[in-house]
Order: C-alpha cells, then sequence, then structure tokens
C-alpha cells in the first residue's frame, strides 16, 4: 500500500514538474539564449496530445492503432481547406474540424473494432493509408506538397490573436493541461474502468453484462477527436499541413511516444513525446546520421524498461 | 415442467464437422442445482456457452424466465439475470479483488457511459463488493491484485462476480477444476451455501462433488442428452454406466 501511495505521488510529482517546465519555457527558453526551442516546446506539447490521445485506446484499451496520425491530418487538413475557402472564423472551423474527426472516428471505429490483435493493427494502417492518399491526390489542396495556411484561425477578439507568438504557445499549453486533466478524470470514470477492464479480459467484461464493443468504440472516438485537436494546433503552429502528417511513419511514432513514455500511465505519453523530441533535435545537432543512435536507444528502452521513462523512475528496472 | 427456470429445446451447434450439441434438451427447475456430466469432449462447455451466449445455437431454442433468449447478447442475458464463471479461471488479472466485484456490480447499475466521476472511490459500488466478497470467503483478500491471489481464491473471486450481477441463475463450468481437496471442499460448501438463493447449472467433473451437491443430473455424450433424472436414478441407469460412469471406473 505504501509503495502504491508514493508511486501515486511520484507520477503526479513528475506531471507537475512537466507543466512548469511548459509553463516557464517561452521565458525560459531566451533567457538562456535558446529562443528556438520555445518552438521545439511547442512542437512537444502537440504530439503529446495526440499521444496522450492514443494512450486512451492503446495503453488503457488494448486497441493498438496504427493509423491514428490520421486525425492529425484530417483535424490538420479541415483547418487548412477551410482557410483556402476564406473561412478564418475559429468558432466555425475549429467544431467543423472536430464534427469531422468524430465522424471518421466512428466510421473507422465501427470497421476496425471487429478485428482484434494484428488485424486491428493492419486495419486501422489500412483506413489511415486510404486518406493518406486522398490527401496526395487532391490537386487543389497542394496534392503531396501541402498546403499553406495563410492566416491562422480567428477568434474575433482583439486581445487574443494566435499570430501572436506567445498566445498560440499558451493556447496549446492550455490545451495540454485540458487534455491531461480530461484523461485523468476518463480513465478513473465508470467509463474508464469498463475500458480498461476490456483490456484485462474482454470475454470476462461481456460474461458480467458489459456490452464492451460500444464502450471500446466510443474510446476510439474520444482518441479520434483528442487527436484531430492536436492536428487543429498543428496547422495552426506550423501554418501548414501536408501528407506527411498523416503518413504511416508519424503513427508509429506516435506508438513510440506511448510506448516510450509509459503506456497506461497519465503523464507517460507527454514524458515520451518529450524524450523523443529532444533527443531526436540533440541527436540532429550532433551527427547527420543520428538514427544510429536513436534506434538502439528505443530498442533498449522496450527491451529493458518495459513501464517506459515513467515505470523506470516510479518502480524502478525490474518491474514485470 | 412447464415451470422451469431455463429449457432448452433441440439445441444444435456443430464446428465444422464435429457436433457439439446434438439437439440437447434441458428443463432446469427453480431452487434447484442441475449437473451437467459427461466424458471429455461431451459438449459441456459448448452447452455453457451457448446458454450464456458466447455462441449462437445453429438450431434450437433457449427460453429463460418465461422468455426466449437464444438471440441475445452475452451481456444482455446477463441483464435478464443468466450469469456464468469460466472453466478456465477468468478474472481481471490486473486489478484487486475488490475491483473485480466492483465492476461486475457497475455492469449492473445502468449503462457506464459516466466519464467524469471517480469510479474506484465510488460507495455504491464499493459497499455491495465488500459484501460479495464477504459472502465468498475473501473479505480479507479484498486489496490483492487477482493476478496474485492463489488459484482456489481465483475460483471463488470468479463465483463472487458471477453474484455481483445479480442473477437468478448461475452457470457454473467446472468450478472445482483445478483445485486441491480442500480448496474443493470450501467450494462445495459454498455453493451449498447459495443453493438456497439461486438456482444453478453445473458442469462438473469431480463426481464427489456432483452426488453431493445435484438435485438433478443430465447426462451428456457426443452432444447428446442421453438421460436425465436424480442421482439416484443416473447411478442405476445402465446406459449411463455404459457410457460414462462405467468407463470411468475401469480406468
Amino acid at each position: 500500500m505504501m509503495a502504491g501511495i508514493n508511486m501515486k505521488s511520484a507520477t503526479s510529482w513528475m506531471t507537475l514538474g512537466v507543466l512548469v517546465m511548459f509553463a516557464v519555457m517561452p521565458f525560459l527558453a531566451p533567457a538562456l539564449g535558446e529562443p528556438f526551442y520555445v518552438k521545439v516546446f511547442a512542437r512537444v506539447m502537440i504530439w503529446s496530445i495526440a499521444a496522450i490521445s492514443l494512450n486512451l485506446i492503446m495503453g488503457y484499451g488494448g486497441m493498438i492503432s496504427f493509423g491514428h496520425a490520421v486525425f492529425l491530418g484530417i483535424g490538420g487538413y479541415s483547418i487548412g481547406i477551410a482557410s483556402t475557402h476564406g473561412l478564418d472564423n475559429a468558432w466555425i472551423q475549429w467544431p467543423l474540424a472536430i464534427g469531422v474527426c468524430a465522424v471518421v472516428g466512428l466510421i473507422f471505429g465501427v470497421i476496425s473494432l471487429r478485428t482484434r490483435g494484428v488485424y486491428f493493427i493492419m486495419i486501422t494502417l489500412a483506413l489511415a493509408q486510404m486518406i493518406f492518399f486522398l490527401s496526395v491526390s487532391a490537386e487543389q489542396y497542394g496534392s503531396d506538397d501541402g498546403l499553406n495556411i495563410w492566416q491562422r484561425s480567428e477568434f474575433g477578439v482583439a486581445w487574443f490573436d494566435l499570430e501572436n507568438a506567445l498566445t498560440m504557445y499558451y493556447v496549446i499549453f492550455a490545451f495540454l493541461v485540458a487534455a491531461l486533466f480530461a484523461m485523468w478524470r476518463i480513465v478513473n470514470s465508470r467509463f474508464g474502468l469498463v475500458v480498461r477492464g476490456s483490456r484485462s479480459n474482454d470475454l470476462r467484461m461481456q460474461a458480467v453484462g458489459f456490452p464492451t464493443y460500444r464502450y471500446r468504440l466510443t474510446a476510439f472516438v474520444i482518441a479520434g477527436v483528442m487527436c484531430g485537436i492536436a492536428g487543429i494546433l498543428q496547422a495552426n503552429f506550423e501554418k501548414f499541413v501536408s501528407p506527411d502528417m498523416m503518413n504511416w511513419p508519424v503513427s508509429g511514432e506516435l506508438i513510440f511516444m506511448v510506448v516510450l513514455g509509459g503506456m497506461g500511465t497519465l503523464i507517460g505519453p507527454v514524458v515520451g513525446a518529450l524524450v523523443f523530441l529532444l533527443l531526436s533535435e540533440i541527436l540532429k545537432d550532433i551527427t547527420e546520421h543520428w538514427h544510429i543512435i536513436f534506434g538502439p536507444f528505443l530498442v533498449l528502452v522496450v527491451l529493458f524498461a518495459r513501464g517506459g521513462v515513467v515505470g523506470l523512475l516510479t518502480t524502478g528496472v525490474s518491474r514485470e | 415442467m412447464s415451470d422451469a427456470l431455463l429449457s432448452t429445446a433441440s439445441l444444435r451447434k456443430s464446428f465444422g464437422g464435429v457436433v457439439a450439441a446434438d439437439g440437447v434438451s434441458l428443463e432446469v427447475v427453480p431452487g434447484e442445482i442441475h449437473a451437467v456430466i459427461g466424458p471429455n469432449g461431451a459438449g459441456k462447455t459448448t452447452l455453457v456457452n451457448l446458454l450464456s451466449g458466447l455462441l449462437r445455437p445453429d438450431a434450437g431454442d433457449i427460453v429463460f424466465d418465461g422468455r426466449p433468449v437464444g438471440r441475445l447478447s452475452a451481456a444482455a442475458r446477463v441483464k435478464r439475470g443468466l450469469a456464468r464463471s469460466f472453466q478456465i479461471t477468468s478474472v481481471l488479472r490486473e486489478f484487486t479483488a475488490a475491483d473485480n466485484v466492483a465492476l461486475a456490480i457497475q455492469a449492473r447499475q445502468g449503462h457506464s457511459f459516466k466519464f467524469w466521476k471517480p469510479a474506484l472511490e465510488d460507495l455504491a459500488l464499493r459497499q455491495p463488493a465488500a459484501t460479495i466478497l464477504a459472502q465468498v470467503g475473501l473479505a480479507d483478500r479484498a486489496d490483492i491484485v487477482a493476478g496474485n491471489l492463489a488459484h482456489g481464491e481465483q475460483r471463488q473471486l470468479e463465483i463472487a462476480m458471477v453474484l455481483a450481477t445479480g442473477p437468478k441463475m448461475l452457470l457454473l463450468d467446472e468450478p472445482m477444476a483445478g483445485m486441491g481437496i480442500e480448496e474443493s471442499q470450501r467450494m462445495i460448501e459454498l455453493l451449498q451455501d447459495l443453493k438456497s438463493q439461486y438456482t444453478m447449472l453445473l458442469i462438473e467433473h469431480d463426481m464427489d462433488a456432483v452426488f453431493a451437491l445435484a438435485d438433478r443430473i443430465t447426462v451428456l455424450v457426443y452432444g447428446r442428452d442421453i438421460a436425465t433424472g436424480t442421482p439416484a436414478d443416473i447411478r442405476a441407469n445402465a446406459e449411463v454406466r455404459a457410457a460414462y460412469l462405467g468407463a470411468s471406473e475401469t480406468d
């Protein structure tokens, strides 16, 4: 029992520490003479939101989607396409993007949740690649060159302008905090326990009376919407969307962030995104062939730190 | 026996060429423990899977509590009061014993599309869970992760989960499987206790347990119910002796 309490407070402190670091970065990085890192950390937060959403279905629900990045693309392209047609109003753009993500999430979920294990991985991959190729072939929206967004979403409030770098940064930060808080509530709610129970033993859950399919499907849609929000933020932050943001390697990277940080832990995906992106940034500075170092590092983490970085820091290596 | 709680008529199920249920007709009287015995491969587990809704019959009807349930999902049948245990222990191994039972209670308290309120401290789940754990003798094991419980305790926990669904009838698939003599004895006592409250269909290999508990026995051989009767009838039945009891005695 004591170990449980200590572990809980350890992860709470970690969560607080990470969030404080994000909060002060726009001031800390320039003070340290590295203003470039403000942008890096904004990206880390966007990826964190995407990884948090994947963690709901993968870490807590046992549904390993290999096509989760498609929601980054759909969220992003919804903004990009709306903007191309002169629709910059955030109050219309954002709900529209979220709605599209929810509908696609529902359709993809209905199709893919009929399968399990490796078939689920393959079918989510196939469905996502379908949308990827659709975006590649959409000539009016830039094909594989992507789509520039000339104007970030407008909220129509003078002091709240996403074109202001600091405002943009803290909007992303606010969404990260909201995502973490929502996830914390969801995974500990009745709904969350059904999803987690279904990962542990789906047949048993059905046999005590849970129609687990509809709960898993709902989780899939929630994860899709949350990842879509990350896509909305990414499109606004980069002022650019391209098919590459939803190609399958991106889905793979998201899986890696979740595993690296700690599957089925609240802060794990954020830590995973942070380590993944910072490390690749640092290694890129050292050598052009940074994958030679990065690859083995990821392999070692998977082999020797089953609980990811969070598991390593809270319970040690020998955990089963 | 039109007052049967559970009845099946000509239930059929085949897997490729293997007929696992070949027209099984069964009537379970309220308040009784109805045992189903038979040699390995007789189709006992298939029968439980058909009754609980994990398998769909190829033909035949299942009537529970006066209504046909043959087309309902497993979860919907549990809602009607027909709950089962598994031959191979099936609990949520990563959850504590209390969590396991609390989840089963949650299942009967309406839908679980409740996304915000913490469930692990919810007294509406925790208190009845504690009561049921005490009933099966696991009160002092409530906070142990199920995967770390002894085998016999996991079997008891499974019974607790079945009870937590608020059933009218229990389908127990070899509750004594893999248990030592002492553990089996405890399970027999538990089932005897529960007998006053629940109707049960009991699949069991342990003949001592079957004859100690059952009011009625059906013998299943190659997917066919060859005889049904009281324990005394079944002991005396020549066909049964030839097909099953006799065979096992000469082993």
